[in-house]
């Protein structure tokens, strides 16, 4: 699966692991790696597993069997350590999550406060620099609930960012979005595709797969059905579950 | 009726005094043993969760009366001896805080889990999440509920009487028995309910203030 030439150690690596939700076999035997500088795009139909499959990796869902590793090293239980290595990985949510209470540039300095003991005049003159890369410099001081959803979505962004992680996944980053501001989120994450950092994006956005992503998997029922790269996987899908679903979500 | 109106007030002055820094050093401590509380029944860590479930149910489910005695007569069997009020603060406070550990957990539960998981992810530990994320959204919605537990802390406070605290009940009841004066008995009890109403009409009214005032800008 992995080309042949590269010796750097993958970024994530998931081998056989499984999770239930009661009798649901929501992950099987799921064996995933991520190497750094790459774009993954999960796609698959709904319920088949790609969300919970894309929050196993900073351990937000637990896992039953099987293991995950982040750079290398086998994901920590719960205490300090695991939230060391969440604060490597940025995680952006379908519902934005910006926290209610404080102002945009609150959001995005709070865990480079709090977590990476940067002095507040830093963290802020970093959070206006990102805030200015995805084009809010003029919403620092306005609160959640007063921003669009596409705007608030470039937030999260920029408050992931905040953390200098080693690798961004993004959960259905759009599908909360009204259709005119779609376009707005994905634009940025072109850009931080094109920048190189490393990104596993859960998304029904069939034109940004292709453009951006360096391999598709494709998911159906908990089990991963297909990994190309997205010219082969659009253009000719190898198994009957990924040509369905494409002729489904290409038709119109 | 109006008889030895300045007496009477004087003495349910006094007691009024009591009422006050009773309740105000009971409903300190009755937060503070609270928000312990409530930290525990959402920890990670099932023993807290236990104990503190276990104390909820407890001090929830004894009328104050018996707490008040059980420690007042119970305790000093076992060798410790505090003075009265000592004794009118612990027990108003631990069971208070039953209440406000219940109030503050609603108040938790009602944030949205999206923002402990957004915490969470971006390296923010159990603590520091509650603190930055979770307590300062949860307290909002905390506001009239936990007004409304310190305007009945005060009049809970009433039954401090029992265990021989000065306060303003103990004080009417003090009149009322005087057999040498005979106090007039209503001049009495209104003088009673308006004490009480003295200090909870303020509260309320700040209460309401903060409420407003703590509103999400938006």
């Amino acid at each position: 699966m992995e080309n042949a030439t590269t010796t750097q150690t993958p970024l994530v690596q998931l081998s056989k692991v499984n999770k239930y939700f009661g009798d649901l076999h929501v992950l099987q035997d799921i064996d995933l790696t991520v190497m750094p500088g790459e774009v993954i795009v999960l796609i698959g139909p709904s319920g088949s597993g790609k969300s919970t499959l894309c929050r196993t990796i900073n351990r937000l869902e637990t896992i039953d069997s099987g293991d995950v590793k982040v750079d290398g090293r086998p994901l920590p239980a719960e205490g300090r350590a695991l939230a060391e290595l969440r604060s490597n990985v940025g995680m952006v949510f379908q519902h934005f999550n910006l926290f209610a209470h404080l102002n945009v540039l609150q959001n995005i300095t709070l865990g480079p406060i709090k977590v990476r003991r940067m002095t507040k005049a830093k963290a802020e003159e970093r959070a206006r620099a990102l805030l200015d890369r995805v084009g809010l410099s003029d919403k620092a001081d306005s609160y959640p609930a007063q921003l669009s959803g596409g705007q608030q979505q470039r937030v999260a962004i920029a408050r992931g960012l905040a953390m200098d992680p080693k690798l961004m996944m993004f959960d259905e980053p759009t599908s909360a979005l009204d259709p005119e501001m779609i376009n707005e989120v994905l634009d940025v994450m072109q850009d931080l595709a094109r920048e190189g950092m490393t990104m596993v994006v859960v998304t029904h956005e069939m034109g940004f797969a292709r453009r951006a992503a360096d391999k598709v998997v494709f998911m159906a029922d908990g089990q991963i059905v297909e990994v190309a790269p997205p010219a082969d996987f659009f253009d000719n899908p190898q198994t009957a579950r990924a040509q369905d679903f494409l002729s489904k979500v290409l038709s119109h | 009726m109006f008889d030895n109106l300045a007496q009477i007030a004087a003495a349910l002055g006094s007691g009024l005094w009591v009422t006050v820094w009773v309740t105000a050093v009971s409903f300190f401590f009755a937060l503070v043993i609270g928000g312990v509380l409530a930290t525990m029944h959402v920890s990670p860590a099932p023993p807290a969760r236990w104990f503190a479930t276990a104390y909820t149910g407890l001090f929830k489910n004894i009328p104050l009366l018996a707490v008040l005695f059980i420690m007042y007569f119970g305790l000093p069997k076992i060798g410790i001896a505090l003075p009265n009020w000592q004794w009118a603060i612990i027990g108003l406070s631990t069971y208070t805080a039953a209440f406000v550990g219940e109030t503050l957990r609603s108040g938790i539960n009602s944030i949205n889990l999206g923002q402990a998981e957004a915490a969470r992810s971006i390296g923010l530990t159990f603590g520091q999440s509650l603190r930055n994320v979770i307590l300062p959204q949860a307290f909002r919605t905390v506001i009239p509920p936990l007004g409304s537990l310190l305007t009945a802390l005060v009049k809970n406070s009433s039954l401090v009487l029992a265990i021989g605290v000065t306060e303003t009940s103990a004080m009417a009841q003090r009149l009322i028995n005087d057999t040498d004066v005979h106090y007039n008995l209503w001049t009495v009890i209104i003088g009673v309910a308006l004490c009480y109403l003295i200090v909870n009409l303020p509260i309320s009214y700040f209460i309401r203030r903060a409420e407003r005032r703590a509103e999400f800008a938006r």
